[in-house]
């Protein structure tokens, strides 16, 4: 069925239906004595009419046109899509989780409580923090809550001139537009050429503005800043605290703990190094945890424990209130802890082996073939610049696209923004030697095209069912709806 | 040996051996000393799928379930019937194990759904153009709050106390931290007061927010609202509605609305203690490039195939770092695969007859827990799906009562609004039943 | 790159065309060149009074974006209009397609401007 193109509202034929509701049992009371006319709408709704079975194929032929990391080698660098447990996917689905409503008695929600209280205690065992928030809905979200964390610790302070936040120029965008919207102005500072934080030019610009640095660790470039700890002193010393934006957790879990760093705000991708899936962009969730010193701000309500009960507090009066509805993206929650639980300490520091061996097992094999600028040990990610003869016409989006036609989902593109021509590859711990060894091929195999015909991979992708969507277009006479 | 790592110590060896190290540990060569962690972290050991279900069902077993209760509860999260096909659909690994559609060639499934997605919400809200979701109701207004601040330029929001009470602390949060102000304008009768709100617009507003139906569950009269809001100059005028209603009210297109949000979890999408949920963002043109969050646009590729890509991206933060509309680098993708399936398989005649029973249902159970007088509206307004009824009665003591009858209360309006001390929030949806609800009017009748 | 004799050019890749008390303002051919193609041009709006260095209009392409700053103070009085539909133009002759007409507050800002000859080799440096 790689031909079926159509949309939903072009198989819609008027009568089809694809539900059905029992009866209405109460009196029939016509609408408009219910509801004033003036409220009603006088429009039929313009949805479609299909049945059931339209409704199964054509979804199931949309995702014949999709892939996943259920269906091969994914190695999105920064994006860390290690295998989604089934178990965690059949524990969400328990009906005594999934069919819990966030306001019933807390009588009721007793086992959801608990959970959230257990994974939190784990998290900031993994993350070296004192407490977690649970509810940001992403990293993202996990970014503008932690800063706004450090915002109201100036602010109790009655230190209101910090109004900078240094950010390095190999961060990933979400930084700076989070700084930003926390309504500081950035400082982006340049890294050296080995990708670490510049201690220099950190010193530089820290000072009495300086409200906080944001930071990943290991860096985008996968490589670990053995600076940290230096990085830290400087920041402190200036007034500032430290955020760590947890993206790439999954090298170091059991090795290195952001706390004992020297980070004072911690935020981690719950879909990236636990194990909930993307969910094609998502849902996912961002918890964040802080010193001591932080904990009156975090976001309120906090789940507690008293005498066996648990129940949630809101009685923090220095918090920054809310961020998110509710308590949080529960059911993703429960999958992360559900992996933490089956892996255990000892699963948790293997993974983090696996991918650290994995990503250099890459390195070293690629490296010959493909633009190393940085050659060092990485962590969980190694990150390229291209081929290996840098002047080649060849780009990275036309390996990317050539690699489509073998099977695998390209690299990550285009960033960090500061390795031209970027093609950033991380493994994860899921994959097996055999997998990487034929990923490696494929990519020896397309450095050798690149030579001896490089039209074939300029015109990739071949064997797709589209070929280079043309986003120029796209972009310059958007059509976002269907208006057939 | 772990489930999900494959490699086998011979790997491991052979592996290390090609990078010129001897043993694991030299892979963490490059933490220093004084930042390694010399200790096992503090959490048990691995255990087997069969031993973490046991564990974990047991923690289950200590909530009730909605399945075994009868539940009246809503006040932003809502029980309605979910056809079994959503969760057929949103099961596909195809769909879930895949990330944000960054390479169209193999990610047309969830390019197309997002598409049909921002359809379908533009369609029920008679909007131009929706994103491709945002993390929930309650984020959804402040990024539009924030989008309407950005634009025109100032700093001013006012919303509705009838809004959601954690939406409004959301945006409180957000609007501290960037030095914009909040300005709340009271109900009257259970609805936002026009009368207040008219002195309350100026020329420095930048947005009001409403709610429709507001959150004691009345419909708020959105046409009149908007004309008072865009007295303002520039002023965008917000609604955050509940899609299960427009299968019978008056689309907010057509009533001046400027940007519609809403919390999409009505749609198909399980209660799960509140999360995640789905929020949705639409708006007429002129915003299209000032919206936060994704959006998939239609193209053709190099064969003159339709096809379908990510785009107006140069909003976002991976191209406009700390000028970007928002920080968002996500959306709820499954969530709003669910609500895609839910809405064409209710479809055209679905939903609305899913919302005319809603309606029915509702004003049948207030019929009958105020027959007697014990119980009396807190308001007399038009209303969708939720009234509420006060008493003499504490409500949590109510409730205590109802749950010895399998029966989930409604919510205290007192938690969040001291003036509606014994008031109760009643919620009915189209899965009660008749005898449900007459089963809640009797054990409310004999409470002593 | 094309550089046009007579204008005047800022650093961050805006020329100037004075004529009078007004100046079209408009972004160079390196300016286009760089951003590739363009999709969106945002433009100011008319009465706007800005300052010099102030960013007056945001040109977008797929990959980038890029803020339009005001090479001198002055107020719009003038915008575009054309590229609204067709953002092209931009790509196709940035010289003949300018963003905004203005009119100059301090035509003395113009001196700290460059001249064809000297944004000439101010690109040749840049690149």
């Amino acid at each position: 069925m790689k031909d079926y193109d159509k949309l939903i509202f072009e198989i819609s034929k008027p009568g089809r239906k694809a539900y059905k509701l029992p009866p209405l049992d109460v009196v029939d009371t016509p609408l408009d004595s219910l509801i004033p006319d003036e409220f009603l709408s006088d429009k039929e709704l313009d949805l479609p009419e299909v049945s059931e079975v339209d409704v199964i194929r054509h979804y199931t032929n949309l995702s014949n046109k999709n892939y996943g990391v259920d269906t091969g080698f994914y190695p999105l660098g920064s994006c860390t899509m290690k295998y989604n447990p089934k178990i965690n996917e059949a524990v969400a689905r328990y009906d005594k989780f999934a069919n819990v409503h966030p306001l019933q008695t807390e009588d009721c929600i007793q086992g959801s409580l608990q959970v959230m209280y257990e994974l939190e205690k784990s998290l900031c065992e993994i993350a070296g923090m004192d407490r977690m928030t649970l509810q940001p809905a992403a990293g993202a979200h996990g970014e503008i809550t932690g800063i706004m964390i450090i915002k109201a610790y100036h602010e109790k302070r009655g230190d209101h001139k910090r109004n900078k936040i240094i950010v390095p120029d190999s961060a990933h965008g979400t930084n700076p537009a989070t700084a930003a919207m926390a309504g500081y102005s950035i400082i982006e500072i340049k890294s050296t050429e080995d990708g670490l934080v510049d201690l220099e030019a950190l010193r530089a610009v820290v000072g009495e503005d300086t409200a906080g640095l944001m930071l990943t660790n290991p860096n985008t470039v996968g490589i670990f800043d053995k600076g940290i700890k230096e990085i830290a002193q400087i920041v402190h010393d200036a007034g500032g605290l430290l955020y760590y934006d947890g993206a790439n957790m999954n090298a170091i879990m059991g090795y290195a703990r952001p706390g004992d760093m020297g980070f004072d705000v911690v935020h981690f991708n719950l879909h990236k190094t636990f194990s909930t899936p993307h969910g094609g962009g998502g849902p996912g969730a961002g918890p964040v945890g802080v010193k001591k010193d932080l904990v009156e701000f975090l976001p309120v309500p906090m789940i507690e424990k008293k005498d066996d009960r648990y129940f949630l507090d809101y009685n923090y009066p220095n918090s920054i209130g809310k961020v998110k509805d509710f308590y949080g993206h529960f059911s993703i929650l429960l999958r992360a802890y559900t992996y933490i639980l089956t892996m255990g300490r000892d699963g948790l520091k293997k993974a983090s082996e696996m991918a650290v061996l994995n990503a250099n097992y890459i390195k070293e094999k690629l490296k010959d073939y493909y633009y190393l600028p940085i050659d060092t040990l990485v962590k969980h990610e190694v990150v390229f610049g291209g081929l290996k003869d840098t002047l080649s016409e060849v780009t990275t989006l036309d390996i990317a696209k050539r690699l489509l036609d073998h099977g695998y989902h390209p690299p990550t593109i285009y960033f960090p923004l500061i390795i031209n021509q970027a093609l950033m590859v991380e493994p994860t711990e899921s994959e097996s030697k055999e997998t990487l060894d034929g990923f490696i091929e494929t990519m020896i195999a397309i450095s050798k095209e690149a030579e001896s015909n490089p039209e074939v991979l300029k015109t990739a992708p071949h064997d797709t069912i589209v070929r280079r969507p043309d986003e120029t277009k796209a972009a310059r006479n958007p059509i976002v709806k269907y208006e057939g | 040996m772990y489930p999900y790592i494959p490699n086998t110590p011979l790997d491991e060896q052979e592996m290390l051996k090609e990078i010129g190290l001897e043993s694991i540990d030299q892979l963490f060569n490059d933490i220093p000393g004084d930042v390694l962690l010399k200790r096992e972290l503090n959490i048990p050991e691995s255990k087997s799928e069969l031993e973490v279900t046991t564990y974990l069902k047991s923690l289950a077993d200590k909530n009730c379930s909605l399945s075994e209760l009868t539940s009246f509860l809503g006040a932003g999260a809502y029980d309605h019937y979910i056809p079994s096909v959503v969760d057929a659909i949103i099961s596909r690994s195809e769909f879930y194990t895949s990330y944000t559609p960054y390479q169209p060639e193999i990610s047309q499934g969830t390019l197309q759904y997002i598409f049909e997605f921002q359809t379908l919400i533009c369609k029920l809200t008679g909007m131009d153009i929706a994103n491709a979701s945002l993390y929930d109701g309650g984020t959804a207004i402040t990024e539009a709050a924030l989008m309407a601040c950005a634009s025109s330029r100032k700093d001013e929001i006012i919303i509705s106390t009838g809004v959601n009470p954690q939406a409004r602390r959301i945006l409180k949060t957000y609007a501290h931290a960037q030095h914009l102000k909040v300005v709340e304008v009271d109900t009257k009768d259970g609805v936002t007061d026009q009368e207040a709100l008219e002195k309350l617009v100026s020329d420095n507003t930048a947005a009001v927010i409403v709610q429709n139906p507001n959150f004691f569950g009345i419909i708020e009269d959105l046409k009149s609202i908007g004309e008072i809001a865009h007295k303002g100059k520039k002023t965008s005028f917000i609604a955050s509605v509940n899609p299960i209603a427009l299968g019978l009210l008056k689309r907010p297109g057509e009533l001046g609305v400027d940007v519609v949000v809403g919390e999409g979890q009505p749609l198909g999408i399980s209660l799960s203690f509140g999360g995640p949920y789905l929020g949705f963002m639409a708006t007429k043109k002129d915003y299209m490039r000032k919206l936060p969050g994704r959006i998939v646009g239609e193209t053709t590729d190099l064969d003159g195939k339709r096809s379908f890509v990510l785009t107006l991206s140069a909003r976002e933060q991976h191209i406009r770092r700390e000028k970007a509309t928002s920080n968002i680098c996500s959306n709820q993708g499954i969530n709003s695969l669910a609500a895609t399936v839910y809405m064409v398989t209710l479809g055209k005649e679905g939903l609305r007859e899913v919302a005319t029973q809603c309606v029915k249902k509702a004003h049948y159970a207030f019929n009958e827990l105020t027959k007697s007088g014990k119980y009396k509206p807190l308001f007399n307004k038009p209303f969708f799906n939720e009234f509420a009824l006060v008493s003499d009665k504490d409500v949590d003591e109510l409730n205590k009562e109802l749950r010895k009858e399998n029966i989930m209360g409604g919510y205290n309006l007192g938690n969040e609004y001291p003036q509606y001390k014994n008031a109760v929030l009643y919620a009915v949806t189209e899965k009660r039943t008749k005898v449900e609800i007459d089963k809640l009017a009797s054990v409310l009748e004999g409470i002593k | 790159m094309k550089v046009v004799k007579g204008l005047y050019y800022s650093k961050d890749h805006e020329w100037v065309k004075v004529e009078g008390e007004e100046a079209l303002i408009g972004i160079t051919d390196y300016a286009q060149e760089h951003l590739g193609d363009i999709v969106y041009v945002e433009l100011p709006e008319i009465d706007d009074e800005l300052e010099k260095e102030e960013a007056f209009s945001a040109v977008e392409s797929v990959k980038a974006a890029a803020d339009v700053f005001m090479p001198v103070s002055g107020k719009i009085i003038e915008v575009n209009e054309a590229l609204e539909d067709d953002p092209a133009l931009l790509n196709t002759d940035p010289y003949e397609n300018w963003i905004a007409k203005v009119q100059l507050s301090n035509k003395d800002e113009l001196e700290e401007l460059m001249s064809s000859e000297e944004y000439e080799k101010f690109l040749a440096e840049e690149v």
